[in-house]
């Protein structure tokens, strides 16, 4: 017997980052931009994108969602109520969407014309670790963390919170009563992602909401 | 949990690069994972035994080599390497740093295949009869 070593050199996740690069390039000749949404379980991520979709929808803006969840369709019916499309996509036991998921249903969901659209929205299925290695083709990966959660959830998951575009700190009308140490949650961001984007909002009273339509409609800008 | 998902990427991608050399088999696989990469090198060991058992590529092990995360300071000018991944500043200056020049690696470096040895070129003399026990 002899011994021979292949040097190989391949991304473990090529396949996902070929077919990430694909759909990206999709979505840019459409002139849609795509937003990855991700957080843990109960952060608030269907809220927040619930009303991010309605404000956008009275605004005239063109919007849709992709919502990922491992069973139900709850997300998507809730979101739906905010007049814009919306396809659930469930994982099955899956704790991450991957780029073939993102293609199977675009491909499937036929009333749906990207080009016909201003912003696509992705929520991830709620998990702070595992959707970090699995680019969708996103061009913005938003992190979402809620007052509730403690502000070192960062330092936790330092992975996901560096690879983020932007930071939405969700639920801060309840800040006061969570004891909620605002400059510290900031700094703990900024410590892991320096130089991020952090949007502060609460979905319920919609502070903090016109702050990211802002953002969203200068991203959406051609340049 | 997606370090199955992982290793089955693993599994899929090596044996279509040793499907190259015929009865070789793979006896290690190296990876290259940064500190950035999410991914728990004990529950991918544990992955790695159940994605592999029954195929070609049981009893392969696998190494994981770790990166640790580099940054570049804009202020030095200079790339370093940072201790852990709590805190994204130059270790030289002190300033934050948020370009990132190593971390997120998820790669397979490189395979090790034992393969039989090269047959003898054929001689005239006819070969002995091997004994069959």
């Amino acid at each position: 017997m002899t011994t021979r070593i292949v040097e190989l050199r391949r991304g473990i996740l090529k396949k996902n980052d070929e077919l990430a690069a694909g759909l990206r390039e999709r979505f840019t000749s459409a002139g849609v931009l795509v937003l990855n949404l991700v957080s843990s379980p109960g952060t608030g991520k269907t809220a927040f994108l619930e009303r991010t979709l309605r404000e956008l929808h009275a605004r005239g803006a063109r919007a849709a969602a992709l919502v990922g969840d491992l069973e139900t369709d709850n997300d998507a019916r809730r979101l739906a109520a905010s007049g814009v499309p919306v396809r659930q996509i469930n994982t099955h036991g899956i704790c991450h969407l991957d780029a073939e998921m993102v293609a199977k249903h675009l491909d499937a969901w036929e009333s749906l014309a990207l080009a016909g659209l201003d912003y696509l929205f992705i929520e991830n299925v709620g998990n702070l670790v595992c959707p970090s290695s699995y680019d969708l083709g996103e061009r913005i990966r938003v992190v979402l963390l809620s007052v509730t959660e403690g502000e070192d959830k960062p330092l936790k998951y330092p992975g996901l919170f560096n690879s983020a575009d932007a930071a939405v700190i969700t639920k801060i009308d309840l800040a006061v009563p969570c004891a909620f140490d605002r400059e510290l949650a900031l700094g703990n961001i900024n410590e892991i992602r320096p130089g991020i984007r952090i949007f502060e909002t609460s979905a319920k009273t919609g502070a903090g909401m016109d702050g990211w339509l802002a953002y969203l409609a200068e991203q959406a800008r051609p340049s | 949990m997606h370090e199955l998902s992982i290793a089955t990427s693993i599994v899929e991608a090596v044996s279509e690069a040793a499907s190259a050399y015929p009865g070789a088999r793979v006896k290690q696989v190296r990876l290259r994972v940064g500190a950035l990469a999410s991914v728990i090198e004990d529950s991918l060991q544990f992955c790695w035994e159940l994605a592999t058992e029954g195929s070609p590529l049981a009893g392969a092990t696998l190494v994981i080599n770790k990166l640790p995360v580099i940054v570049h300071c804009d202020a030095c000018g200079v790339d370093s390497e940072i201790g852990g991944v709590q805190s994204f500043r130059c270790p030289r200056c002190g300033e934050l740093a948020a370009d990132l020049r190593q971390g997120r690696e998820l790669e397979i470096e490189s395979i090790e295949l034992e393969e039989p040895e090269p047959k003898q070129p054929e001689s005239g003399a006819p070969e002995p009869m091997e004994e069959h026990i």
